[in-house]
């Protein structure tokens, strides 16, 4: 519990001084102003949900492979910590393309596969909620959370692969891409940032599982006595 | 600053959204917990 505690203030003090750096340290983009600011938010989150993602996907198989109710908490937890972080990628990109593109949305491959990533793990998580016997539950969402992540490289790829409405990748994005040096260190703070933030939802949504499973066993036991 | 509101609201909803998530881990873990103790005396009883 006091390591979830001091886990839950190194997290707030990380992204607070994330959104200090963004606004204060940050240089002013030349072409797009201001509202560019909102970049380091909108792809912190981004990149933190895809690794999340990932760690469930992991979770999913150790699941499949080895029945441990353990893995199930740890899917279900990053699945709902990696919606949350899409849905405020799905939120604050819209609220910059607005200025930017004129537009609030396009269905060009990079927004619709982040919404289609959205849309699997909202299934997920209502596929859960629809099995009531624990063992089937976490087996079948464990399935379906597998073929849930196959659009987590797509969403990655997709401004590689494709032509889009989107800007192309300004980290990893070959020759010509690249941030100025003071925008690259605000960026990869706030990538850690929302990292560490993540790390204690994922923490906290777990230990919420956990007490679950207690309960679930606590109510057999009553039942049984 | 130009477009400040934009930033603001990005900002505001996206963290909007984070706290109303910790805030519903909170309470349905009070619940559970809740619930735990209520278990565990049906069951001391029990025996």
């Amino acid at each position: 519990m006091v390591k979830r505690i001091i886990l839950g203030f190194v997290a707030v003090a990380f992204v607070i001084a994330a959104a200090y750096a963004s606004f204060f340290i940050a240089p002013t983009e030349r072409t797009m102003g201001d509202i560019q600011r909102i970049f380091y938010f909108h792809v912190g989150s981004a990149w933190a949900g895809m690794d999340v993602f990932f760690v469930c996907f992991i979770a999913n198989l150790l699941y499949v492979w080895r029945r441990d109710p353990q893995y199930d908490s740890l899917g279900v937890s990053c699945a709902e910590v990696g919606l949350v972080l899409t849905t405020v990628v799905l939120i604050t990109g819209p609220i910059w393309a607005k200025p930017v593109w004129g537009i609030w949305w396009t269905w060009d491959a990079r927004l619709t596969s982040t919404f289609v990533l959205w849309l699997l793990y909202v299934s997920y998580l209502l596929l859960r909620s629809l099995i009531e016997e624990a063992d089937r539950r976490a087996l079948l969402s464990a399935l379906f959370g597998i073929f849930a992540f196959i659009d987590v490289p797509l969403v990655f790829f997709s401004i590689r692969w494709w032509r889009t409405q989107h800007p192309s990748p300004v980290i990893m994005g070959g020759s010509g891409s690249g941030l100025d040096p003071t925008m690259n260190k605000v960026f990869f703070f706030n990538v850690l940032a929302m990292h560490i933030f993540a790390a204690f939802l994922v923490v906290e949504r777990y230990a919420l599982d956990r007490t679950r499973h207690e309960v679930e066993l606590l109510q057999r036991e009553a039942e049984a006595a | 600053m130009k477009n400040l509101g934009s930033i603001f609201a990005a900002y505001l909803i996206g963290w909007g959204v984070f706290f109303l998530f910790y805030l519903s881990i909170a309470k349905r873990t009070s619940d559970l917990r809740a619930e735990v103790e209520r278990l565990k005396g049906l069951v001391a009883k029990g025996k």
